[in-house]
Order: C-alpha cells, then structure tokens, then sequence
C-alpha cells in the first residue's frame, strides 16, 4: 500500500485512543501491511491501567490466550510484566481454569508503548482527535485539536472511557478523564453528528494505599503459583520472582459508616446519572443490597515493583474523601493508612453495540470501526479482544476482503461481540464464562487450536509459530494414540499404583487411555507405571489430559456446535426488507429491521423476535432460496 | 401474499372413520375461486357473505358429474383458523365420498395439506402460539370429555407454567453454580456436591411424574389398549361384541397385517379405550396362526391392560396353563375374567379358581357381570389416583421426548457429581435439561423443532 508519505498526514488505517483496545488495533492492523496511525491525548499514557493492577481471571484469561493465538500483544506483554501469577479454578474444571496476573503497571506501559513505537508502517502520535471526516457515508480522514487534517480510509475509535469523562467524588464533580488525565469533551459531538446514539456509563476505582502504612500482619497472604504458567502460546516458562497480596475484610465498624453516611453518596443522592454494573459494585452499593452480609472481602495488591501504591480490590466508592478514610481505616491492618488516589466514580459516553456489524464497522458510515469500552464493555481483556478484531477487520475492509467474524462456538471473543451487537447491553459488559454455551470446548488451553490457523490466514501469525503450532498438534494426536493403544497388565505394581490413588482394583489388562479417564488419575500419575510417557511440555501434557478426560463431553459439545453452525451459517441478505415478509409480527420486524443480522442464528438471539418469528423468516427465505435457484 | 404461503392447501380435516360427515377444508388465496368452480348451489359462491354456510352440489366440471350433496361454509381471511381465505366442505359419508371431492380440488390445484399444516399457518400467521398449537391437536383428538379437558388446560398455558416453574429452578441452581465458577476469588457459599444432588432430584422427581401421566394422558387421547386374550372358544369375541356392542363408538378392522387382530373403540364409563382382540393363544404349526399367536405376544407388551378370558365350561386346561406362563410377567397389568358361568359347572369353575383365586365371573350370554369388569377396567385406568380435574397431563409425545429428555440429563448430571466430575462439566447436563424443558415451552429456537412438530399432527386442525 504505497502512499503519500511526505506529510506524514495520510494513512490506511487510524486508530483514535492508545489504551488497550487502541494499542491491539494499532498493531494488528500496522502487522497486517496497513499504514496505521494511533492518536492518544497523552502519549505517556499508553496502555494505562487506571483501575485494577492485574490481567485475566475468569473468562478474562480466555480472552488473553485467544487474543495471543490470533497474533495480539497483550499475553506477550503481560508474560514479559507480571509480578505474580494465578491459574485460578483448577479445582473446578478445565473449562474455567483461569490464568490471572498482577502487573507492574508501569513496566506494562512502557513495555506496550516500545512495541508500538517499534512496530513498522506504524506511527505513535501525541493530539486530541475532535473531529471524524466522512463523504457519502464513508470515512476520509480525522480532524485533531490543533486543526490538522490526517486523510485516511478506516478510523478505529477506542476511546475508552474518556467521551464527555465526569469524575466523582462525593458532592466533588469535575470533568476529568481515568487516573487524572485530561477528558475528550469534544468528539462526542461529532459522533452525534454521524448517527450514533450515545449513552452514559459509569465505573468507578477504589482508593491507592502507601504500603508503608499498612500492616500486612493483620491480613492473609496469597502467593503466586509455581511454577508460572504463561499466557502467550509463545512463551513455554517464565521465571520470575514473584510478590504477594493480601486479603482483609470489611468489619462492622465499616458497614456502620458507610450506612451513616450514605446519603453523603452521590449514588445514592442521584448526582451520578450513568449506569453501572451490577457485578462491580461500589462498596456501598454490596453493604445496602447485602445487609445480611457480616463482612465483604477486600484484596490489597501491589500496583509494581518500584511504587509503594498499593490497590484496594473490592472497595470501590465514590464517597467524599473524609469518608474514605474513616472507611479505610476501619479494615483490618489499615487502621494508619495513608491514602495516595481517592476512589472516585466516572461517567462517560458510549454508543450503543446495536449500531455495529459483527466486524465492529458502524452499520451507518464505511470504514468506521468502535472497539472496547465506548462499545460498552468492560476490562481491559474485553477492549483489547475487540480492538484486535476492529484492527483486523478495518485493513481487511480497505482491502476488499471479507471480514473476520468469530462465532460463538469459536470463542470467547465472538460470544463477547456477538452479545454486544446482538443483544446490546444496559450496563458495562463484562466477559463470564457462563456467557459460553460452549464452554468445554472454548477452554484456555486450547485457544491455539481454534484461532492460531485463523491468525496464520490473515497473516498476525508468522510462518516459524505456525510450525510450531502444527507440530505441537501432531505431537498431542501422537501421544492420545499412543495412550489409546498401550495396554498395562493387571500387575501387583499397577494394582498398587491405583491403590495409592484410591481408584479400583483392575483384573485384566487396561489401556492407559482408559485409565487417564479416571478421575483421579493424573497424566503426571501414569509416569509411575509407563516408562514410554514422553517428556511434553506442559502445555501440550494439559491438551493429552483434558482431551481424553473430558472426552465424552466435549463431544457433546460438538455436536451442539454442529446443530448451532447450522443457524449461523443461514445468512440472510443485507438488502432484505422486513416489512414485505408477510407473517412477521410488527415488534419483530422493527428490531430486525433495526438489528439487521447478518444470519438467522443471530436473528434468533434478538429479543423480542419470536421462534414463530424464525419461522417465517426461515420459511421466507427458503423460498427466496428456492426462486432464485430456479432462475 | 409474496410467496410465503401463496398456495392453497386443502385435506380432510375430520379424523378417519370418525362420523358419517367428512370435512374438508381449503385454505390460502385460492380457496374460494377452486371452490366456486366445483360447487354448484343457490347464487353465485363469490357473492356469499364471509362465515355463512350454504347448500348445494359438488360437481366435478369436466364430466358434469354430481359427486356429492354438501354444505358449504365460506370464511374470508383474516378471522378464520389459519389467518387465510377458508373454505369448509360437508359432505356425506365416509372416506370414499370425501376422497373423490379432495381428487378432484387436487386436479384444480390445490396442494394436498402437509401432517398439521394447517395450525402451522395459523402459527406463522400468529394466531397461536407452540404449545397451544399442540394442544389443539390433542383437542381434536381427543375422544371424550376428559381428554378434552386436559387438552383444554393445555391450551391455556397450565402445562407452560409447570414446565417453565421446574426450569427456573434449574436456571437458578445454575447461577449459584455459575456464580463459584466465575468468581472464585470472592466467598460466595460453594454449591456442594449435596445440595446439587438434592435439588436435581427434586426437579427430576417432579418431572417423572409428569412422564407417567404421559402414559395417562395418552390414555385419554388415545384410548386405553386393553387386549384380550384366551385359548379359542373361550368367549373372546363375544365379550369384546357385547362391549362395543352396547358402547360401539367406531369400527376399524384393519387389514392386511393384522388380520388376526380386531381392534374396537369403545367408551367405558367415560373413559375411550381400544379394544385388541387377539387370535387365540396356543401352539400350532399352521404357518398363519403362528403369526397370529406372536402377534398377540406383541399386544400383550404394548397393551395398557390385558383381559384374560377363561371358560367356566371347559375348566382349566394345558392351554389356560401355558398362557398364565406366557402372561405372568404382565400380572400387575392383568384382570381374570371366568366366562360362561351360566353353564353352572362348579367343578370346572373350581378347577379355575384354585389356579387363579382372583376372578371375576361373567356371563356374556346372561348379561351377568359385565357392569363389575367395565368398572374394573375403568378403577384399573384410575388407579394411579390421577385427578384429572386438577392434575396436569402430558398428552404431547415431544412434550415426552423432551422430558426423558431431560431426565437422561439430569441423571448424567446426577452420574457425573457422583463420580466426582467438575462443576463446569456437570453444569452442562444441567443446562442442557433446562435447555429441553425450554423447547417444550417454545423457549429455544431450533429449525428442526417447528418442523418435527408440525410433521407430527396429524392432517386437519
């Protein structure tokens, strides 16, 4: 893509906003051969983390590892920039293991922002973007704060939570973006202008503790996991030293003054207007709502390696500060803290999912793509998922190419967009794994295997990974056969091998393979009684185990999936008129009208369309279907 | 209408056999121009007021032949059943008369009406919605009072509310699940191992009764299979005239297959039941009998209840005894009946009673009896204590398939706790029955239900 380069003002690509769903996008759409330019207010706020110092958990893992197995950073980033490190879960299945880290949030940004700065066709730009430029619906450039235009064919919009930004504290209200950075008052206006609907979110932060004053005797410790599992595919160790966090709770004393001083909350004096979510509650929100609770946890988790702050998890509030003291100091081993940030609410600006494509492109204007909190989601594990996807999905929009939707049964990643667009969202939307219906099969160790061949297609995964990842598969294949075919006697040694795992006796010979579906035995277990195990790396050793241990669900899944496809795969045209379909009730043909899914398996989860409703539109299209063949 | 439902349909829309009057009925755009080319009555049929009902001829225009006498009733769209123009032909007699006017709308282009194509209009047309499109089918079917009131509650939602009642529990045992899986770090109470066992089981207990009175509903819908079984001559069918004599609803001797077998319908008490008279039991060499004799083993599985006819006359023999082996294992759904005790041979009658002491004595020919045995048969079908005023039927075979359904699931859910499986697995078969129950209610969108569903009606409304 040869372009005019002497101005530095023409670009394939621009991506509006450097957190994390900015910098994916940036990168994706830089590797994938676009001339790619990423705007942000403040460059030394590059992939900030303004709220929680951490990366993954559940389902948010998952989305770190898809992220990594389509060619994105942030696993890469995180691995090279955790301080401690959790699989989360492991009791509970594989379905729900889940990889969550502390980060050093400095080393994160500076690490992130290298990247980008290191990245070819890419350029990392400090302005403000005020204004989006459009010609008969379709995208020509960008407009920054000093009047300079930026032509260019796509426009990625990952504001995050800075549109028309009011932070609150107390009866305190300012405009103010995260973490004290200025706000992004002016761009708001402009997307009113292009069609979109604007709705007013909130979130909100806990306070920053000095770790000088708190007394971490008075709490329980959580150590990291060792050895370290990684979240990128690329990395099989890391070796680091790692820190601990602290769990206290919230006592009576606590509960008696925020009850006291509840009506001195703007949540509860009406000056927040936006809506919150109901799975991150303010501290005050869980002691109304939960009276009957005795006590809440808080978490106290280390922000970095050479900072003293230290965050508070599970304690967010947007009382006045004479408040959060008197709050903070009635935990357990705070009782001299020294606040460094107050705790502080924000509300800010988002469109509505429902006006995008499942490829992120506004429905109204060409070339226009939104990704991550201003799409009403949640995280940074959400933004940066759908900003890798709005980068992919732009350079292949100016390219021609059809674009790259995931499905729900692919992976978390397309469960997350499609319940965006499809289903909209009232309130921040953050990933849980029981949003997956196929949950065993869109598990965190097998990311690699349903999207790395998709990221080697549009070329995020390079040549040498993609070896890599075919040769691991044949290895795991390799040693499932093996298992399924190598049969161990009923020996004295083998009988006391399942005696010290308490599982049955065997009285004739068994396969490995249908040893390893016991419960309790491990793959790691089989060692003592099969000298040919060969030494896997653990990864590929996880893929052995959950694949012959869950194998008859997983199949069930499939088989889901299989019925789910075929819904998904019945794509409806996109000049279809639903107000000549006879049979189709009114509300129905507004929110499909509205809606206009691409497929009757998305038509389907639209609320308020009916399975009478799919019917017709079925019946409909065959018929089209039929007709047109005929012709 | 643009191609979504532009043909018209038409089928005989009366149960076969079931009166001396067949409907058929016509629906779509076509409707009232196929009909005014085949009947011939007072006026001109396009002139006819919409929901009228007129007399007149059909007439088959090609050879000018007078095929029947009917009424003719004319419906314009859209209040009628289907939502579309409608028309509606009486005519008399069997299935003969009313297949030749059918040939002859089919010869005039009309399509013949796929199995419940009707109600799928009146569906997609939105007049109904999935369970009650169902339950107009059990309406139509059902051959008494009873039956119908059962499809009746159906109809206003009674069974959607259980349903949807068992599988909000099954939704809310998920959360608390779902809610340790996807925060684990925070203390919620774990969903034990227990407690899981314990709320499966009370949903899967619900739901088991709600399969056995499938069996019930069927009963009602269907007719209660009694087959009746004894050696030759011993007053098989006899009793089984005397029945249907006196309760003689509708006769089908089917043929071919089951030329051995004759089945009745009759009304006992209120209750429909269907009346198997098997060939008589015994062993044989002839090649025809013999197909008879593992025809009747078949009965004898399928069948809700079995009579067993002995003859006071001849007493207890060989024949009597190998039977009482062969039916044995039916014994809970078995009544001994002792025939011909008019013959007064305390004897042989003794010689019956002290190998069964357990029977009922009749007499067809002294009419002596036969009240006792009808209120047997109608005790046996009420044993159950199913309180049909109040108790809620399944009558619906997807209704049931969805239920084993879901019961297979929450035992392999139940399976999987016990051996020890994660709750991420175990909340699948869960989910998974909440998913089925959700199909009942027409909760969950799958192609293939609308289709299934409406394969299964049978022609007409």
């Amino acid at each position: 893509m040869a372009q005019d380069y002497n101005k530095q003002n023409t670009y394939d690509v621009i991506v509006i906003g450097a957190g994390h769903a900015g910098c994916e996008a940036a990168l994706a759409a830089a590797r994938m051969g676009a001339e790619t330019a990423i705007f942000s207010i403040n460059l030394d706020s590059v992939a900030n983390m303004p709220c929680n110092p951490n990366i993954g958990g559940t389902a948010k893992g998952h989305l770190v590892r898809e992220i990594d197995a389509l060619g994105g950073e942030m696993g890469k980033c995180a691995d090279k920039t955790l301080i401690q490190s959790r699989m989360l879960n492991t009791a509970k299945g594989p379905a729900v293991f889940s990889l969550r880290a502390q980060i050093d949030r400095r080393s994160y940004q500076r690490e992130m922002k290298h990247t980008l700065e290191l990245q070819e066709s890419l350029d990392l730009i400090q302005a403000e973007i005020i204004e989006i430029l459009t010609k008969d619906n379709k995208i020509i450039g960008v407009r920054s704060h000093l009047g300079t235009v930026y032509k260019t064919k796509a426009v990625i919009l990952t504001t995050g939570t800075y549109l028309n930004a009011r932070i609150i504290i107390g009866d305190v209200v300012h405009s103010g973006g995260p973490d004290g950075l200025l706000p992004a008052n002016r761009l708001s206006e402009s997307l009113k202008e292009l069609g979109f609907e604007l709705m007013r979110f909130k979130t909100g932060t806990p306070a920053r503790i000095n770790r000088r004053s708190i007394d971490f005797s008075k709490m329980e410790v959580q150590q990291g996991d060792n050895p370290i599992i990684p979240f990128s595919f690329e990395h099989e160790t890391i070796d680091r030293e790692q820190v601990p966090c602290y769990l206290t709770y919230t006592t009576e004393q606590t509960h008696r003054i925020i009850r006291e001083n509840l009506h001195r909350s703007p949540l509860y004096g009406g000056a927040i207007e936006g809506i919150g979510a109901r799975y991150c509650p303010s501290i005050e929100d869980k002691i109304v709502r939960f009276a009957d609770k005795e006590r809440h946890q808080v978490f106290v988790e280390p922000m970095g390696l050479d900072t003293e702050e230290y965050y508070l998890q599970g304690f967010s509030t947007s009382m006045p500060e004479d408040v959060q003291i008197e709050m903070i100091r009635s935990l357990p081993g705070l009782e001299n803290a020294r606040v460094m940030r107050y705790a502080y609410a924000i509300e800010y600006d988002c469109i509505n999912p429902y006006d995008l494509k499942l490829s992120l492109e506004y429905k109204n204007i060409e070339g226009l793509f939104t990704a991550g909190q201003i799409n009403g989601s949640s995280g940074y594990e959400e933004a940066a998922a759908q900003g890798l996807i709005a980068g992919i999905n732009a350079v292949l929009k100016i390219k021609d190419k059809q674009p790259l939707i995931l499905d729900r049964s692919e992976a978390y990643i397309g469960v997350l967009i499609d319940d965006l667009v499809t289903k909209g969202t009232d309130e921040p939307y953050r990933m849980m794994t029981s949003r997956a219906e196929y949950r065993l099969h869109l598990r965190q160790d097998n990311a690699d295997v349903r999207l790395t061949p998709k990221g080697y297609k549009i070329g995020l995964i390079k040549e040498d990974r993609y070896e890599k990842f075919l040769m691991k598969q044949k290895s795991i294949s390799k040693e499932i056969e093996r298992l399924k075919s190598k049969t161990v006697p009923p020996s004295e040694k083998v009988n006391n091998f399942l005696k010290k795992y308490e599982s049955s006796q065997i009285g004739t010979g068994i396969k490995l393979y249908d040893l390893l579906k016991r419960p309790e035995i491990t793959y790691e277990a089989l060692k003592e009684i099969d000298s040919e195990i060969p030494d896997l790396p653990r990864s590929f050793a996880e893929q052995v185990s959950v694949s012959i241990k869950y194998e008859g669900y997983i199949a069930k899944q499939l088989q889901q999936i299989t019925h789910f496809k075929k819904m998904e795969q019945k794509m409806i045209p996109e000049d279809i008129d639903y107000n000549q379909i006879p049979g189709l009730r009114i509300e129905a043909r507004q929110k499909l009208s509205r809606q206009r899914p691409s497929s009757v398996g998305q038509a389907s989860r639209i609320s308020g369309v009916s399975p009478a409703d799919i019917s017709v539109l079925l019946i409909y299209l065959s018929a089209k279907w039929k007709r047109g063949g005929k012709q | 209408m643009d191609g979504l439902l532009s043909d018209t349909i038409g089928a005989i829309s009366t149960a076969v056999g079931n009166a001396g009057i067949s409907i058929i009925r016509l629906s779509g755009p076509e409707a009232f121009s196929v009909a005014a080319k085949i009947f011939r009555g007072k006026g001109n049929f396009y002139e006819y007021p919409s929901h009228t009902i007129h007399y007149g001829k059909i007439i088959d225009p090609d050879k000018n032949d007078v095929i029947d006498e009917v009424l003719i009733s004319k419906m314009a769209a859209p209040r009628t059943y289907t939502c579309e123009d409608t028309v509606e032909i009486n005519c008399h007699g069997g299935y003969v008369t009313a297949s030749r006017i059918l040939d002859l709308l089919y010869r005039n282009g009309i399509r013949p009406a796929e199995p419940g194509e009707f109600t799928k209009r009146a569906f997609l047309n939105g007049r109904v919605d999935l369970t009650q499109a169902e339950a107009v089918m059990d309406l139509i079917g059902s051959r008494t009072e009873k039956s119908s009131k059962v499809a009746v509650s159906q109809l206003e939602g009674r069974l959607s509310d259980r349903i949807n009642k068992l599988r909000h529990q099954l939704v809310e045992m998920l959360a608390s699940i779902e809610v340790n899986l996807d925060y684990p770090e925070y203390d919620f109470e774990e969903v034990t191992a227990d407690n899981c066992i314990q709320n499966i089981s009370l949903v899967y207990n619900e739901l088991k009764n709600l399969i056995e009175g499938f069996q019930y509903g069927k009963i009602l819908r269907e007719g209660m299979e009694v087959a009746i079984i004894g050696k030759p001559n011993a007053g098989k069918s006899s009793l089984l005239n005397r029945l249907s004599g006196k309760n003689r609803a509708i006769v089908t001797e089917i043929p071919g297959t089951t030329r051995d077998i004759l089945e009745e319908y009759v009304n006992i008490l209120g209750m429909p039941i269907k009346l198997i008279d098997t060939a008589g039991l015994r062993a044989t060499e002839n090649e025809v009998e013999k197909i008879g004799v593992s025809k009747a083993i078949e009965v004898m599985d399928s069948s809700d209840l079995i009579l067993f006819i002995l003859d006071a006359d001849s007493g207890f023999e060989q024949e009597d005894a190998d039977i009482l082996e062969k039916i044995e294992k039916y014994h809970e759904k078995t009544i001994y009946v002792v025939n011909k005790t008019d013959k007064k041979d305390e004897d042989k009658l003794n010689e019956i009673k002290e190998r069964i002491p357990e029977v009922l004595e009749i007499s067809v020919l002294e009419d002596s009896g036969i009240n006792i045995l009808e209120k047997e048969i109608y005790q046996y079908v009420n044993k159950s204590n199913f309180d049909t005023d109040n108790q809620l039927l399944v009558t619906n075979a997807r209704h049931k398939k969805h239920l084993q359904q879901t019961l297979a699931d929450l035992e392999k859910a139940l399976d999987g706790i016990k051996a020890g499986m994660t709750m991420d697995v175990v909340s699948i078969d869960i989910k998974s029955a909440a998913e089925n129950l959700g199909y009942i209610t027409g909760h969950q969108v799958s192609e293939e239900i609308v289709t299934n569903i409406f394969e299964r009606f049978c022609i007409g409304k």
